[in-house]
């Protein structure tokens, strides 16, 4: 029994031995393809409009309500302590240091990366990353590349979008709904939203966001069993691992870019 | 590189290949003649795509080596392996083609990797190579509009594109209607001596492929049971040659893959499986 049970934990944790190493080869094969996909901007400029195609709109509503709710709840409590003028601000922070990098990446895995995983691991069932490596075709270079530096610049974007729909939402809200001064909104926000602590950690985050979440949704693409219940499972790991992943470097960064 | 004309384009010798627990080769030696189709043949699930995959260099042998044009696939580093696939097609079994592309495009898609042709010289080459095909009519369609047969042709087109010194036909035939196929086997040929090709066909149709073929290499469970020209192994007394030429369900080529003996696992029940 004991012996049953440790044997099974051994063989998991090789397991994720194994993956975590062919997750870092896969990375390493996508950085030193990044100079020839330079090379090639309509490759890349083709890959960062099919994802923003895919996550703008979804992008877009979120804000919007994000935001919304942001301003409710950020009047009702300031409203306690009469403060609702920082109302701009509370919105505008929470906007930039934490929901929009956070939000942005959450609904991209579910968006795009799903979709990413579940296009290249069909394509490798399909055999068409080996057809083309058989016609002297660097996969790596020509598709995963592409769409790994994609991800990685629009991530920032989208959370940019993310968060200034967001903050019209909260005006809205606040200003439109609840009464806020408007002055007082924009002017506070724009007195206490520092464009180094605030936004630049905001979008050192997003970055980094960006970079986790393609790169496991192309690893998890490429390591799919080429069935369609694998690409099936690869799918819904790539959201599982990313959310996690996503939530639990947020905490560290948030650590370290705004502990004391 | 100055090869020997008269040397073969592809040595293989002692290859060993397994899968897991299953070996698939088991000291298998072949040469591909320069110039000549080669067919290899054998029941299904002996190794046939394997070995084109390994001769691609898309697999890798436990033991012994393949040369192609003088060169070592396994040992060559990466960029040396791509320098030579860009002188080998390989025709896919199930066609690979890229389904975000139209026919025009897959087949225009090795041109655009490599070579700075320009885009009015690239047209006239992928229309020469559909119309060689006979779907020139068809490059706006997309791959999922195609049947598995057209798939295929589309394929062969693209396999073509560059003009290479070598093309390896992997079922070339199958989904084919009588016409296609005999226009295909022609082209095949044809192409073959048109181009100084070296050509490797993998077929199970043993009438078209002993038409067109020079040579034939029989394989069956992990090994070369049989080779010789089409009229040699016509006329052999090989078991295995005349079985399997003849298409007939008795003799030493199993049709089945290996498995416990039949009454014995059907006595099994569930412990069979078990066990
Ligand atoms: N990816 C794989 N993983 C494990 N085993 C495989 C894999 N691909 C093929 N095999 C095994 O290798 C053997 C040879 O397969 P291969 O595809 O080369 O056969 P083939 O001769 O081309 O057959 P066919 O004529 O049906 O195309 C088969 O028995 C198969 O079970
Ligand atoms: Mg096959």
């Amino acid at each position: 029994m004991i012996l049953d049970w440790l044997q099974s934990l051994g063989q998991r944790a090789l397991s994720f031995f194994q993956r975590l190493g062919r997750g870092h080869i896969t990375l390493y094969y996508l950085l030193i393809s990044i100079p020839s996909v330079l090379m090639r901007p309509r490759l890349l400029l083709q890959q960062v409009y099919s994802v923003g195609v895919l996550t703008l709109l979804i992008i877009l509503v979120s804000g919007l309500f994000v935001g919304m709710v942001l301003g409710l709840q950020g009047y009702n409590t300031l409203a306690r302590f009469g403060a609702e003028q920082a109302l701009g601000t509370a919105v505008a922070l929470t906007l930039v240091r934490e929901m929009a990098p956070v939000v942005t990446a959450l609904l991209f895995a579910g968006r795009a990366g799903s979709a990413l995983t579940a296009e290249i691991g069909l394509m490798k069932a399909t055999e068409q990353l080996s057809g083309m490596e058989m016609m002297a075709v660097d996969p790596n270079k020509r598709v995963l590349a592409p769409r790994f530096l994609a991800g990685v610049i629009a991530m920032p974007l989208l959370a940019a979008i993310f968060a200034a729909v967001g903050v019209m939402g909260g005006y809205f809200v606040g200003v439109g709904l609840l009464g806020v001064d408007e002055g007082a909104f924009w002017s506070q926000m724009q007195a206490n939203v520092d464009l180094r602590d605030d936004v630049f950690n905001g979008i050192i985050k997003s970055m980094v966001f960006g970079v986790v979440a393609v790169w496991i949704a192309i690893y998890e693409g490429q390591d799919a069993t080429p069935t369609s219940e694998g690409v099936s499972r690869a799918t819904t790991r790539t959201v599982v691992h990313t959310s996690l992943a996503v939530l639990g470097l947020n905490f560290i960064l948030t650590a370290l870019m705004f502990g004391e | 590189m100055a090869q020997d004309e008269t040397a073969p384009l592809v040595r293989i010798r002692g290859l060993r290949f397994a899968r897991g627990e299953r070996v698939i080769f088991d000291g298998v030696d072949l040469d591909i003649r320069r110039g000549g189709i080669t067919a290899i043949m054998g029941p299904s699930g002996t190794g046939k795509t394997t070995l084109l995959k390994l001769i691609g260099g898309q697999l890798r042998p436990q033991a012994g080596s393949i040369e192609v044009d003088g060169l070592d696939v396994h040992r060559l580093s990466r960029d040396k392996l791509f320098e030579l696939r860009k002188r080998m097609g390989l025709l896919f079994q199930s066609g690979a083609l890229l389904t975000d592309l139209n026919v025009f495009e897959n087949v225009a898609f090795p041109l655009r990797e490599h070579t700075r042709l320009p885009e009015s010289m690239i047209r006239d080459l992928v229309l020469m190579k559909l119309e060689a095909v006979g779907l020139r009519g068809a490059r706006a369609l997309m791959p999922s509009e195609l049947s598995g047969g057209m798939a295929r042709r589309v394929a062969l087109a693209r396999a073509i594109a560059l003009d290479p010194m070598m093309v390896m036909y992997d079922e070339p035939f199958t989904g084919q209607d009588p016409i296609s196929m005999g226009v295909l086997v022609k082209l095949i040929r044809r192409l073959n001596d048109a181009l100084s090709l070296t050509s490797i066909v993998v077929s199970h149709d043993v009438q078209e492929t002993a038409a067109i073929a020079d040579y034939i290499y029989l394989l069956s469970g992990g090994k070369v049971v049989a080779h010789g020209s089409p009229e040699e192994l016509g006329r052999a007394d090989s078991a295995w040659a005349q079985q399997f030429m003849q298409g007939l369900p008795d003799g030493p080529v199993p049709f089945h893959y290996p498995a416990a003996d039949y009454a014995t696992d059907l006595l099994a029940g569930d412990e069979g499986d078990k066990a």
